[in-house]
Order: structure tokens, then C-alpha cells, then sequence
């Protein structure tokens, strides 16, 4: 069911573009010190094409339920350069056994790193480094997949991202230990605005698991605006974890664009909890056969949060097959949108599709916005969305307290049962023992159902 | 000792009155049947003691070891001893069966004023229970009801109510479309539990499951209220007779009752 909502003025940003030009022109030397001819001409272009973009307003259908004029009001300063971090700051988000990286309001934070076991040949450097190190492999894949043309922000991160990741692993190697990616960001007395650019590219027969965690160290509003570009080769598999877990007073516009070689399994589990005005673009093009996008989320938010999962898989080939379900509990006045479109293109025969928006709004003043979409070009596909928006079960809930439950803690394990398939479908122990840790501490007598599930 | 009495309860659903002066007593010790034709009260009757909202008692009281039981929430009811064994228990995926059952026993010790059971204690705990109703290890560590049949569900009722060890349980047809064995196996599980301490009110639909568990005392609900009360053998007079009887004497009470209460 998707709940539609009464026409209302769009609201149009102020047209307050300048501040990136200003930081682009800022910037300038140090993004001219870097990068490829290409690179040049692409940033130049991506900034103009912002400046005649401006912010997006809800007037546009891909941004009707979210209103970014927040963003372009506040008043906001391109990051020119990285404050430290400490380990302590950031050791709740430390995982044993991995591969770590930090950034720091979009640049690399080099004393933090820690590289595992890497094997032969695999990468996994700042993006300003790899420019350096593998400038050929950067420059054949770097902005060559998330398009700026109609999306302002991609734009954004395109002209101004100043430095970011690079994971590289090579023909037939499996990296075993998870890539730990910590985006840190660290607000400043005046409003930052940072655009990490994050790029990994797996060659034929290749397997890595990635984290990518956004969290906060301090306290204040700031712009995030990240764009990861993923290229998974030939019979690749790809397992992505992305934790938004920063502070309520962070904006984050965020865009994954993935490009599917044959026979590639690609996972991406995308759980969001913190931030003001929170955009996930998560889209895949799988254009070889017998590609598998596995594409799940969960988003919990309160008070005057949004998120907005926005979701497009693109069936170019026969015989894929992607899967995708998004879960959102809603709380307060907070406000979750998701749109998800499944594209069949005419070859894409024997195309599997399914794609599932379920959303439990726990209260009165959340509200939800579904819109499942397909656009089916070929004759020969299974196909299936569906999107539900509901409330707890008194029944159930009635059935709890039956036992000995009380009201609270009984509301508290239908809401984390709720998320239970969401939690189940995170195979990694570290990031589903962060997950349930959020739950437990999120949820009214969170000490009951940590005791009972 | 009286463990729980009901008087005059009426007792209805959204302006539709379903219960219409019922009276009941139960001691302790004793296990009384309740049998009665679909859509005559039997389930809210149930769903009323266990304390469910939805349903409205617009007269009569309920006293349960002296206390008024319609003044509390249905958690302490449970915490207090009462557990209604569900016509339909509810799914709930995520949820452990045992963690579940853990907490909620938890629940119940704390408001008794006991100590928290250690996870060591109530796996022996649980395992000797399990093995009175013949579950599975597996139903054990799956989520609660999820993906079970009917069977299943019915005997993890019955597993329920032998680790939250009521005082007064309620079990409301949970015979119904169970097998021979599964039957056998419910039946094993409150004889059981039959003490000097402990009430049963078991209501049925089929005399069938009294082959198992002879009751102290038989009620015929019919309309809202207890039309006949007996011993055993009211069960198989039933079976042999029906209710057409007490049917038509309910009507004829009902329409003699109107004109009064206006």
C-alpha cells in the first residue's frame, strides 16, 4: 500500500549553489594536483552542471517525499582539511580481525590504518594515494558509473570529492578478512560539508566482504555526500555492510552505484539509524547473465528523522535474478521513503524480481511513503513487489503479556521481531552483533528482549 | 479454598453483549469442563479472564484468590498465576521459543519476589517440561509459534503452561483439530499438572478429550451463561443428546429475560 499524500507546494532551496562553487574554486589547486586530464574535465563539468541542477526540490519525482531545502539552507562550508580523530574516538567502531580505514570528513585519516593479511596484489589505499599507485586502474573505472546528469548530488561529490577509497582485488584472490571502512564525520564550529568518493573493483572470480560505517565523533550538523562506485567482475562475490549511524544532526545523501559482470553475486546490506535527512541511492545494473543482486535494508528513526531508500535494479541480461527487501520502523514524527524500481529490459529474459517495502510505523505522527515500481520491457520474467505499511498486533501483543510480558517489553519483541529478518540476513557476527546492540539499547526495556530473542 | 469466582458477568465485544450473566466457581484442585455450540461465549469467556482489552465487562465481577481480577493488567494476571492456553497462539517470528519463555518467567519471579533463574537451572528446567509433552529440541530453538503446525502450536501451548506453572490455567479448545497422539499428549500434560493447588477450566468443543482428562465438573454454556452444570457424565449425555435442549431452553430464557431488562 503506498500512502499518498495530499499536493503541496514545492518547496523550492534557496538557491544557495554558490557555497560549492566558492569551495570548488577553494579547492582548486589541490583537486588540479591529483587525478587524470579526464578527472579535470569531469569535475568541471559536474560543478556546472550542479550549478544548473541546484539542490533538488519536491517538485521532482525522484525527490517528492524529500524535501532537501534543510540541506541547502543551512549554511554550509565545503571541508578544505581534516580535524584528527583519536583511536578512543573511534574504537566502538572498530571490528577485530579486519582490514581498517578511516576518513575523516572525507579525507584519509593514514594513522588509523591497519592492513590484514591483504593477499598478493589486493588493494586498499586512499583514493588520493591510488591515484599514485594505479593510476591506470583508477582512471579506467573512477566516475565511470554513478551519473552526475541528473543527480545533483553525484554531481557534487564528482566535482568536489577530495579524496576517498580504493579497494582493488585481483583475478581469482578471495580476501578473507572484511575491509573495515570507518567515514568518520567530525563537525567543526561552522557546518562542513565532505564528499568521500569510495571505488572498489573485484576482477574475475574474486570474493571480498566490505563494511562501510558513517558515524560521528562530536557533536553538530554537517553534510555528508558519499558515492561509491562498485564494479564486480566476472563470477565475483561481493558482500557490502553499510552502517549510517551518525548523529541526528547530520545530512546524508549518499549514492551506491553498482555495475554487474556475469555470473557476479552481489550483496548489499544497508542499515540506517542516524542522521537528519538521510537519501540511500542503491542502484545495480546487471549486465551479464546470471548475475544475483541481493539487496536488503533496515531503517529505524524518531523524532523529525528521514530516510529515504531509493532503489533501482536494472535488468539488462537474461537469467539474473535480484531480491530485494527493505524494513523501516518508524517512530515519532520521522518520516520513511522508499522507492524502488525494477528495470526488465527486452533481452532480460527469464528475469527473477522480487522486491518487498515492509514498514511498522509505532506511531500516530510517522508516516510512510512506499512506491514499489516495475517497468517490464520482456515477456518471459517472474516479477513480484509489494510494499505494506502497518502497526504492532494488539493480538500479539495481548498473547505477550498473556505470558507474563509487560505492555512495554511486549511492544519491544514484536518490534524487534519486526527487524528479525532484516538481523538474520546479516551473516557477518560483528555487524549483526552492532545491529542487535542498536536495537536493544533503542528499544523500551531493550534488556528484556536482549533476554528473550 | 475458592480460587476463582464469577458472578453475574456480562461481558460483550463493541456494543454486542456475548456474555450475559455468567456465574462460575472454581476451587482449587478441581478441573471443570466448559462445553457449549460455536458462538456461545466459551473463547471470550477465556479472553476475558485472561484480561484482553477488546472485550468490555459491562457487569459482574471476577474474584480470583480474593482479589478483583478485572482491575489488573493482563501481565500481572499471569504474573499472579492465571495463563490462558490460546485457541489460536500467535506467531512471532525473531523471538526464541525458550529466550522467550525465559524472559517471561523471568517476569513472573520478579513480581513473586524470587530470584532470576540462571540460564544453567532453566535449560534442566526447561528439558524436563519438554519432555512431558514430547517436543522437539528443534521447536525449542525456533521462533515462537513461527512456521509451526497446528499440532505443534497447540502442544507448545501446553509446554508453556508447564514452565510458567500456573495457578489457575485456562485452556480454550485446545483440543480442537488435534490427532489422536498429539491429543494423548495434551491430555498427559494437564493431568500432569492436577494438584490440590492448581484449577483447570477447560473448554471444549468435543467430548473427546474428557476420555483423557475427567473432569470434576462439567458446564454447559450456552447464550452467554451456564445453562446446566454436572458431574462427568453431563459430558457423555451431551455427546449422546447434543445441545439441542439446552438451545432451546436458552432461547426461551433469553425471550423471558427481554420484557425485565427491557
Amino acid at each position: 500500500m503506498a500512502l499518498a499524500t495530499p499536493k503541496k507546494a514545492a518547496t523550492t532551496p534557496a538557491a544557495n549553489t554558490d557555497a560549492y562553487t566558492r569551495g570548488f574554486a577553494r579547492l582548486a589547486g589541490e583537486l588540479a594536483s591529483g587525478g587524470s586530464p579526464r578527472l579535470q574535465a569531469l569535475r568541471q563539468a559536474a560543478i556546472e552542471r550542479f550549478a544548473e541542477l541546484g539542490f533538488p526540490t519536491t517538485r521532482q519525482e525522484a525527490w517528492r517525499f524529500t524535501n532537501v531545502a534543510p540541506i541547502a539552507r543551512t549554511p554550509l562550508t565545503v571541508a578544505t582539511d581534516a580535524p584528527s580523530v583519536t583511536a578512543a574516538d573511534i574504537e566502538r567502531y572498530h571490528y577485530a580481525d579486519c582490514t581498517q580505514m578511516v576518513l575523516v570528513n572525507g579525507r584519509l585519516a593514514p594513522e588509523h590504518t591497519r592492513l590484514l593479511g591483504l593477499p598478493e596484489g589486493v588493494v586498499v589505499s586512499s583514493l588520493a594515494e591510488a591515484w599514485q599507485s594505479h593510476p591506470q586502474l583508477v582512471e579506467e573505472h573512477l566516475c565511470r558509473y554513478a551519473k552526475f546528469d541528473d543527480h545533483a548530488f553525484v554531481a557534487l561529490n564528482t566535482a568536489l570529492h577530495a579524496d576517498g577509497v580504493f579497494i582493488y582485488v585481483p583475478k581469482g584472490v578471495v580476501v578473507e578478512t572484511p575491509i573495515n571502512l570507518i567515514l568518520v564525520g567530525a563537525p567543526q564550529d561552522e557546518p562542513l560539508a565532505f564528499f568521500p568518493r569510495l571505488l572498489f573493483v573485484t576482477e574475475e572470480s574474486s570474493q571480498v566482504t566490505i563494511f562501510e560505517q558513517h558515524v560521528t565523533v562530536g557533536e553538530g550538523t554537517y553534510f555528508t555526500c558519499p558515492v561509491l562506485e562498485i564494479v564486480a567482475g566476472a563470477n565475483t562475490t561481493i558482500d557490502h555492510y553499510k552502517l549510517q549511524r551518525e548523529t541526528l544532526a547530520a545530512f546524508h545523501m549518499s549514492t551506491l552505484q553498482v555495475k554487474q559482470h556475469r555470473d557476479s553475486n552481489f550483496s548489499s546490506h544497508c542499515l540506517s539509524w542516524g542522521g537528519l535527512i538521510v537519501r540511500n541511492d542503491v542502484n545495480t545494473t546487471l549486465d551479464g547473465e546470471n548475475c544475483t543482486a541481493i539487496l536488503n535494508g533496515l531503517y529505524m528513526v524518531e523524532g523529525k528523522q528521514l530516510v529515504d531508500n531509493h532503489m533501482r535494479v536494472e535488468h539488462n541480461m537474461p537469467n539474473c535474478y535480484s531480491h530485494e527487501l527493505y524494513k523501516g520502523i518508524l517512530e515519532g514524527k520521522s518520516r520513511g521513503v522508499f522507492t524502488g524500481l525494477i528495470y526488465v529490459k527486452k533481452d532480460a529474459q527469464k528475469t527473477d524480481a522480487v522486491q518487498a517495502n515492509r514498514n511498522l510505523l509505532l506511531s500516530n505522527e510517522a508516516l510512510c511513503n512506499s512506491q514499489p515500481q516495475l517497468e517490464i520491457l520482456a515477456d518471459d520474467v517472474r516479477c513480484t513487489h509489494g510494499s505494506t505499511v502497518g502497526q504492532l498486533d494488539k493480538l500479539a501483543i495481548f498473547y505477550l503479556r498473556s505470558r507474563g510480558i509487560g505492555e512495554e517489553a511486549a511492544r519491544s519483541l514484536l518490534t524487534y521481531a519486526f527487524a528479525a529478518d532484516i538481523v538474520t540476513r546479516v551473516k557477518l557476527p560483528q555487524v549483526r552483533r552492532d545491529l542487535e546492540e542498536f536495537l536493544f539499547r533503542r528499544l523500551p526495556k531493550g534488556e528484556i528482549v536482549r533476554q528473550a530473542v | 479454598m475458592c480460587l476463582l469466582k464469577i458472578e453475574n458477568l456480562h461481558a460483550g465485544v463493541e456494543g454486542t453483549e456475548i456474555l450475559t450473566g455468567l456465574d462460575l466457581t472454581v476451587k482449587v484442585g478441581e478441573v471443570h469442563a466448559i462445553m457449549g455450540p460455536n458462538g456461545s461465549g466459551k473463547s471470550t469467556l477465556a479472553q476475558v479472564l485472561a484480561g484482553r482489552a477488546d472485550y468490555e465487562v459491562t457487569a459482574g465481577s471476577i474474584t480470583y484468590r480474593g482479589e478483583d481480577l478485572l482491575e489488573l493488567a493482563p501481565e500481572i494476571r499471569a504474573r499472579e498465576g492465571i495463563f490462558l492456553a490460546f485457541q489460536y497462539p500467535v506467531e512471532i517470528p525473531g523471538v526464541s521459543n525458550v529466550y522467550f519463555l525465559k524472559a517471561a518467567l523471568n517476569a513472573i519471579r520478579k513480581h513473586r519476589g524470587q530470584e532470576e533463574i540462571d540460564a544453567m537451572d532453566f535449560l534442566a528446567y526447561v528439558k524436563s517440561k519438554m519432555e512431558i509433552v514430547k517436543m522437539e529440541e528443534e521447536l525449542l530453538h525456533r521462533p515462537v509459534n513461527e512456521g509451526f503446525s497446528g499440532g505443534e502450536k497447540k502442544r507448545n501451548e501446553i509446554f508453556h503452561m508447564e514452565v510458567l506453572d500456573p495457578t489457575l490455567a485456562v485452556l480454550d479448545e485446545t483440543d480442537s483439530g488435534l490427532d489422536i497422539d498429539a491429543l494423548k499428549i495434551v491430555a498427559e500434560g494437564v493431568n500432569s499438572m492436577r494438584s490440590p493447588e492448581r484449577g483447570f477450566i477447560i473448554i471444549t468443543h468435543y467430548q473427546r478429550l474428557l476420555n483423557f482428562i475427567v473432569p470434576d465438573v462439567v458446564h454447559v454454556m450456552v447464550g452467554g451463561r451456564i445453562v446446566e452444570t454436572g458431574g462427568k457424565e453431563l459430558a457423555l449425555e451431551l455427546e449422546a443428546k447434543g445441545y439441542g435442549g439446552h438451545t432451546r431452553a436458552a432461547e426461551a430464557a433469553a425471550e423471558a429475560a427481554m420484557p425485565a431488562s427491557g
